[in-house]
Order: C-alpha cells, then sequence, then structure tokens
C-alpha cells in the first residue's frame, strides 16, 4: 500500500454529501473541492438545502473529474451520510453501483443498503483517536480522498493550509483525522470501475473555483460598483455577503436597508450622486422595488439590480431554484421604460455581465438587471481565471455647464448628457413627475409626448448592442435546443452525451432585448425545443410575443430543483426520437 | 448672499394662496443665503405631496422622487458626496404615513440630513383625507366619523431613537424657523425639523389663528441635552411647545461609519476601480482559503 490510493478508469465521480443543517457540510465541500482542485482535478459542486438554519437534510453533489464538468448530475457514485435520515433524503438517486461510506449508527432504514454497496466506517470513532470526535467531517474529507486516490501529503498539506491561523492542535489534529481518514479508504476494497483516473492536466492547479454569487460580486468590483443596499433574502444574499467582505478593500458602502423600498429608492439616490450602485435581491424582494424600477425608467437615473430567483409564488420554496420571474422582470413596473436583462449561464457570463452591466446602465440610463438562481448562484466549479484586461469602466458622466438641463434634447439615441450633482457650474433636477428639458415638473401634452419618445429612443438604441444567442453544435441543425441563464451547461452536457449531428444547442445570455438573429437562427430549424425552469414557458412566450416564433416544444421544470444533465438528455432524447410532422 | 440667489424667477406654483407652504419657502431660502450656501453644492430631495414640490421653487439641486421616499435616496446621495448639503423636504404623509418605515431607520442610520417636514396635519394633494398626525376626531370624507386612531408624534419618536437634532417650528413665526432651520442645517448628523404649517383648503381647524393660540416657545428651562425632559416635552399636547426639543452631538454619521472617506474625501463619482487589488482578489481562488 502506498502512499497514493486506488486510481482508475473513471473520469468523472459524483459524490454526495448529506447532513443535517449547521453539520459542516459546506466545510466539507469546501475543503475537498480546493484540495482536489489543486491536486489538478477538474471540480464542480452544487448544493440543495433546506430553509432552515439547523437539522433537516442538505446535500452537496461533487463532481470530480479528468475533464470540465460543469453541471449537476443526479448519479450518486459515493455518498457520504453524515446524519440520521441523510441516506433516505438522497434515495432517490442511489443505484445498486452507488457505494455508501459511513457509519452505522445513522443509517436509520438498514433496507436501504441492499439496494447500494454500504462500508461501515466509524468516522466518530477514528476523529476521536485523531484528538477530537468534531473531526468526523474531516476523516470522511480524507476517505474520499483516499478513494479519489489523492496523494496523502497533498491531503494534510492542504488541510493544514485551511487551518492555518487556527490553534497549533487544531491544525493538527485535523491534518491527523484527514491522513486516518486516508489510509482507512485506501484499504477499502472499492470497485475498479469507480476509481478515478489519475489527474491529467496540471494547468488546472493554477485555475480558480468560484461559485455563481462570487462570479457575480466581482463582476460588480471591476464594474466600479461603489455602493451595495440590499435586504437580505436566500438565494441574493451571498452576493450581498461577498461585498461587505471586500467592501473595505475597495471603497465600496455597503448598507444592508430596512426594505428593499429603500434598497431600490437608495441605490438611485446613489447613481443620481454620481456612484455605481448594486441592490441584490430575489423575486419576493424585487416585488416590493417595482415602483423604484419605475422611478428609475422616468429620473433616467441608472440602476443595476440582481434578482437570484427562487420558486414562487409568495415565498414559495425559499432556498430552492426556479426561472420563473422572467417576465415579471420583463413587464415591473407602471408606464413605459426600456431594460436590459442579463442571463449569465456560465461562471464567466457572472463576471463578464455584471461588469458590463454598469457600463449598460450608465450609457443608456436604464435599469439593467443580472437574472440568476439559486443553482446558478450556490454552483461553483474551476475556470482557467477571469481576464481583467477585457473590461474597462466605462463612465458616462459629464461636468455641467451653468445652463445644463437634465433632459436636453438629445441625438435620436434620446441620451441626454448625464450630471451629477456638486461636479460643474450646473443645476442636477430630477423629478418623478413628468418633467421638462430642465428636470421641473410638466403637464404640457407636448413635453409629455417628447419626454416619453426621448425614452423610448433610448430602447432603440440600447436594442443595436445586444448579445447575440451562442451557437453551439452544428451549423446546419435540424433541431434546435434554446435555454437562457443557468441551463447553459445541463443543456450542454446532456447533448453532448445524446452526440446527435442535426442537433444545435442555443443559449441566451440576454433575453431582453431579445436578439435579432432570433428569427432566423429559429426558422433555421425543423424543430425548436426551450429548456425553462418554470412550469409556463416563459422565455418561449417571449419569443413568441418578440420574434413571432412559436417554439415546438418545451422541457419545463418547476419542483424546485435544478436541472441534471441526465434527466435533460432523457427528455431531450424522447422529443429529438419521435418522429416530426 | 441674498435669498433671491435661490429664487426660480417667475414659475407657476402649484399651491393655494395662503398656503402655509409659502412662509416656508421663503425662509428656506433667505436661511441658504444667509448660510453662504453655493446652490451646485444644494440638493433638495422629496417624495410627493404638495410640500414635496418645494424643490421645485428652490434654484438647487433636485432630487423628486416617489411618494414616501425621500429619505433612503437623500441618505445615499450625502454618503456618495458628503461635501454636497443634502435636505429632505416634503409633508407628514410623505415622511410620517408612506415613508414611516424609512424615518424611522434613517434616524437610526445617522446621515448628515436634514429632514424638514411640512406637518399640516391633512392630506392636501388627494383632496383632504387624514394623515398620520391629524388629531382624533378629525372629521373628512374618508373618515365620515372622524380620525380614532392615535396621531403620530414624530418628535416622540425621534427622541426615542436617539435622533441627534429634533425641533419643531411654527411656518408663520417666520424669525424663529429661520433660526431654527439654519441650526438644523448647520447639525452634524440627521436633523428633524417638524414645520407646523396651515392648509389652508382642508384644515379648517388647525388655522394659522389655531397654531398661533395653541403653541408655545421653550425657553431656558428647557434643557435640550436631558433625553427625558425632551420627551416629556415632545408628548405634551395642549399648548404644543416649539423650539429645540433634543440634541445629541456625540452622534458619528452614516457617511462617517462607512469608513470610505477616512483615508480618501473624493466622492465616490472621482474614484476608480483598484485593478491591481481585484487581480489580487481573483488570485485567491487559486487556494481558497
Amino acid at each position: 500500500m502506498g502512499k497514493r490510493g486506488q486510481t482508475g478508469p473513471r473520469k468523472d465521480v459524483s459524490i454526495v454529501l448529506c447532513g443535517e443543517a449547521g453539520q459542516g457540510v459546506q466545510t466539507v465541500e469546501f475543503l475537498l473541492t480546493r484540495m482536489l482542485k489543486l491536486a489538478g482535478h477538474h471540480v464542480f459542486a452544487t448544493k440543495e438545502y433546506m430553509s432552515r438554519i439547523r437539522g433537516g437534510a442538505n446535500s452537496t453533489t461533487i463532481r470530480v473529474a479528468n475533464c470540465r464538468v460543469s453541471a449537476y448530475v443526479e448519479r450518486v457514485d459515493i455518498l457520504i451520510p453524515l446524519s440520521k435520515g441523510a441516506v433516505e433524503h438522497v434515495a432517490r438517486r442511489i443505484s445498486s453501483k452507488t457505494v455508501v461510506l459511513g457509519e452505522r449508527a445513522v443509517i436509520g432504514n438498514p433496507l436501504v443498503l441492499e439496494t447500494c454497496r454500504f462500508f461501515d466506517i466509524d468516522f466518530t470513532r477514528i476523529a476521536t483517536e485523531a484528538g477530537n470526535k468534531i473531526y468526523s467531517n474531516t476523516v470522511a474529507m480524507g476517505a474520499l480522498a483516499g478513494l479519489l486516490g489523492i496523494d496523502v501529503d497533498h491531503l494534510t498539506g492542504y488541510v493544514r493550509h485551511y487551518f492555518a491561523g487556527k490553534a497549533a492542535s487544531v491544525i493538527e489534529d485535523n491534518a491527523r483525522a484527514a491522513e486516518a481518514g486516508c489510509r482507512l479508504a485506501c484499504g477499502l476494497d472499492l470497485p475498479k470501475e469507480l476509481r478515478l483516473g489519475a489527474a491529467g492536466d496540471p494547468q488546472v492547479k493554477g485555475e480558480i473555483v468560484v461559485n455563481g454569487s462570487e462570479a457575480v460580486g466581482m463582476g460588480a468590483l471591476a464594474g466600479g460598483c461603489n455602493y451595495v443596499c440590499s435586504y437580505p433574502m436566500s438565494p441574493s444574499t451571498p452576493v450581498l455577503t461577498f461585498l461587505a467582505q471586500h467592501g473595505r478593500d475597495f471603497g465600496i458602502i455597503v448598507e444592508q436597508v430596512e426594505d428593499e423600498i429603500a434598497a431600490i429608492n437608495m441605490a438611485i439616490g446613489a447613481w443620481y450622486a454620481g456612484a455605481r450602485a448594486l441592490v441584490t435581491t430575489s423575486g419576493g424582494g424585487f416585488a416590493l422595488m417595482a415602483e423604484g424600477l419605475s422611478l428609475s425608467g422616468m429620473l433616467e437615473t441608472p440602476v443595476v439590480v440582481h434578482v437570484g430567483q427562487r420558486p414562487g409564488p409568495a415565498t414559495g420554496l425559499p432556498t430552492r431554484t426556479e426561472q420563473g420571474d422572467l417576465q415579471f422582470i420583463l413587464n415591473a413596473g407602471h408606464g413605459e421604460f426600456p431594460r436590459i436583462i442579463l442571463t449569465p449561464g456560465t461562471l464567466e457570463d457572472g463576471f463578464y455581465l455584471t461588469q458590463k452591466a454598469f457600463n449598460l446602465a450608465d450609457k443608456y440610463q436604464v435599469p439593467v438587471f443580472i437574472l440568476t438562481d439559486q443553482y446558478y448562484i450556490d454552483s461553483y466549479y474551476n475556470i482557467p481565471g477571469l481576464d481583467l484586461g477585457k473590461v474597462t469602466v466605462e463612465k458616462h458622466i459629464v461636468e455641467t455647464a451653468e445652463d445644463y438641463r437634465r433632459y436636453a434634447s438629445a441625438a435620436e439615441d434620446g441620451i441626454s448628457p448625464r450630471g451629477v450633482p456638486g461636479y460643474g457650474e450646473g443645476l442636477v433636477v430630477v423629478d418623478s413627475d413628468e418633467h421638462d428639458e430642465e428636470g421641473h415638473i410638466t403637464e404640457d401634452p407636448d413635453l409629455r409626448v417628447q419626454m416619453v419618445d426621448k425614452r423610448l429612443a433610448k430602447g432603440d438604441a440600447l436594442g443595436e448592442e445586444v448579445i447575440p444567442p451562442e451557437l453551439i453544435g452544428p451549423q446546419d441543425y435540424t433541431n434546435l435546443v434554446i435555454c437562457w441563464g443557468s441551463t447553459y451547461h445541463p443543456v450542454k452536457e446532456a447533448l453532448e452525451r445524446l452526440g446527435r449531428d442535426d442537433t444545435a444547442m442555443l443559449h441566451y445570455r440576454q433575453v431582453y432585448p431579445l436578439h435579432e438573429s432570433t428569427v432566423d437562427l429559429l426558422s433555421a430549424a425543423d424543430r425548436t425545443i426551450i429548456v425553462e425552469g418554470n412550469a409556463t414557458g416563459q422565455f418561449a412566450n417571449m419569443i413568441s410575443l418578440y420574434a413571432g416564433i412559436d417554439i415546438d416544444e418545451g422541457i419545463l421544470k418547476y419542483n424546485g430543483l435544478p436541472f441534471s444533465v441526465e434527466e435533460t438528455a432523457s427528455h431531450l432524447n424522447d422529443s429529438l426520437s419521435k418522429d416530426g410532422d | 448672499m441674498e435669498a433671491k440667489a435661490f429664487d426660480m424667477g417667475p414659475i407657476d406654483m402649484a399651491w393655494c394662496p395662503g398656503c402655509g407652504n409659502f412662509p416656508i419657502l421663503k425662509t428656506l431660502k433667505e436661511v441658504l443665503a444667509e448660510l453662504d450656501l453655493d446652490a451646485t453644492q444644494v440638493v433638495m430631495v422629496s417624495g410627493i405631496g404638495q410640500a414635496a414640490k418645494t424643490p421645485h421653487y428652490v434654484k438647487t439641486n433636485v432630487f423628486n422622487g416617489l411618494h414616501g421616499r425621500a429619505l433612503p435616496p437623500a441618505t445615499a446621495i450625502k454618503a456618495c458626496n458628503p461635501r454636497l448639503t443634502v435636505i429632505a423636504e416634503s409633508g407628514d404623509g410623505d415622511m410620517y404615513g408612506e415613508g414611516g418605515n424609512h424615518f424611522i431607520h434613517t434616524i437610526r442610520r445617522n446621515p448628515d440630513i436634514t429632514n424638514i417636514v411640512h406637518n399640516n396635519m391633512v392630506y392636501g394633494l388627494t383632496k383632504g383625507q387624514a394623515s398620520p398626525t391629524s388629531p382624533a376626531g378629525f372629521k373628512t370624507q374618508v373618515q365620515p366619523g372622524g380620525v380614532f386612531a392615535e396621531p403620530f408624534n414624530p418628535l416622540a419618536v425621534a427622541i426615542a431613537l436617539d435622533a441627534g437634532f429634533v425641533a419643531r417650528a411654527n411656518a408663520q413665526d417666520r424669525e424663529q424657523t429661520k433660526e431654527l432651520m439654519k441650526k438644523a442645517i448647520t447639525h452634524k448628523g440627521y436633523a428633524l425639523l417638524d414645520i407646523f404649517q396651515p392648509c389652508v383648503t382642508y384644515n379648517k381647524i388647525n388655522t394659522y389663528q389655531w397654531f398661533k393660540e395653541h403653541t408655545y416657545y421653550l425657553d431656558e428651562s428647557h434643557d435640550p441635552h436631558n433625553r427625558m425632559q425632551a420627551f416629556e416635552k415632545a408628548i405634551q399636547k395642549d399648548p404644543l411647545p416649539l423650539g429645540v426639543f433634543y440634541l445629541n452631538p456625540h452622534k458619528t454619521t452614516f457617511e462617517d461609519n462607512t469608513a470610505v472617506f477616512q483615508q480618501d474625501d473624493r466622492p465616490l463619482h472621482e474614484r476608480e476601480v483598484d485593478f491591481e487589488k481585484l487581480h489580487d482578489l481573483i488570485r485567491n481562488f487559486e487556494s481558497g482559503a
């Protein structure tokens, strides 16, 4: 038995950790994924959790692979149950090939074990021997490392790095616990077909592991965001937390406000004064912002809003995922005014699109949305990096002259130069009432028409720089699978599995305004299928409205859980195998 | 500087002849002039209502936002550029009714802004319904049996929240109001100036005469640094005291608490992203600890 564990033929192993809220599942997830990535493996992780602080059953799915993995799979190769009820919680995903590694004491119903391969490992006893029973999660992590063939020195090295700064005993006990778990797992007779091949790509070690909220948060930093005001709401809160953590370093004012109404009005005030403000919320919180959104439209004061979707209506499933707020975001706010809706699919999108959102908002003086969801926010994987050379902060503020008029008759694009108070000799007057060019209240019907036309002209102008959808697959497709936002990777991997040369995927990272190529791209297909995380096909309806094309079929999911690669592939296969008419 | 520096010239004004807003507007323009403020460095923020139109009648920067929502943007404007003088001015319905939650939390936040509230105890622009400060028994078309809810007491609430400056004025007493307004604007931190303002159209009870007869000014015997005493005065009903009720000069402002201006006094719009720092942050995600 050498230092290395067992290696084998597998390119991709799926691990599930399941325990009660507050049991440290997230810590194991964090440690394991970073440690594996530093060992040269590609990693992906996503979590599903209940709306509670302690107890219940939460799980994390981790994929370790020798090729890029960026989507959720239902299959469980290795399950580590950390609490009673854990096995039952993920029972639907277990097969006869699943290896369960854990203490017999946490298995509530022993019958479950008959459907899988169970290895009874007393994590608690091993942890106690290493120093303290609270390190049982570290033992579990060590055991997984051993099963995946990780070098024990790499493992203990990373554990020491992670706990650096803690008491020496904490560091050493954890290292010992991890090592004990690792050595024990190396001695297990793991089925050969589950053993992961040796890590192949040395470049992976230098890549970064981020999740959706971090990608959006860093995009905000790169976009010059310097004011954040929000009310905490799952699943969007991690963006607020991230920016609060880095607020001092980057000179950001971060304020947790009394309600979402304050948040959006405060953000608009901040933009008015020349800052670049972000609000982050979810559907229910955004509902309270609808009037403020309309204010942004009327004042022509920019604002950037991140909405992390979760299933509604009302409180819905607070910690689950859905793409159910697209129509709401599209139509929110009374009156008529332009807006932009960006829908990141990849983690890189989260960064570059959020960065761009600030430039777009500033340029067109409109609200810009970054529309994500719980699955996107809580999923992470390794990516090569984020290229700061590709981004610039484009400021559109002007120094005012004495005769400055905020809403001066603009060029065809409807954009009047935006001044800010205190910068220049002029006065900056903005009003939520209909206003004249100076910004003062008016009820003049001609001025009203002039101002409406001016605001809507901006919508035409911003329509000129819509991000085109990404076409993946054969250019001469007969079937086209359409998706937007976080379904990018599940659909992409599902289609790769199906390997059909007649089917392409079209992903929208900006859903509104709808890119003009939509008509041609969709018309070129004999059959169009849309994949959406909602019950009514909201984007399909948008396409019908704005492109005049009715999508043939919808694969819709709205049970609160993300699309898995398997089910997406299976549904697509069913649809594609059917005879066309 | 003369008050006419803040005049808008011949404009159409939406207030009724004899409205109590006129003396407040006149006083405000005199105060801005006497404090020698540069109009380009002053931002008037308001919500919706007749009082909320005040910023349109003063030659300064203006943010006339949504009903009830003047305080959050006012807080942000000051925080993004502390060099500006920010005055949030609106009516009792706007500040105490629709915006009640913001009123409470803005006091807690303590931005260095002045909150002037025209308190006429009635809704004017929506034509005569009760306001949060309407007295019990006040009859309107919507409250035909008279108001039975306890009137909102802004001063008592502000003192309970330890607001740094809490005062009440009577619009028609121009000289006293002017002094109170100056104190409020020069106070560092959140300052509440509630001003009794007769509504000549919809409030036939709280008239110019009524306010004259039912108010008195606090004298030297009142110690505004004594919070208990201030609270006692705030809940006094008839006659109603005027003047500075409460002062707490030992509070840190919202802007100062944010720490963004500790090393750098430039307003946010003059700043650039520190891409080097961001580069380092991104690299931290290589090892993740």
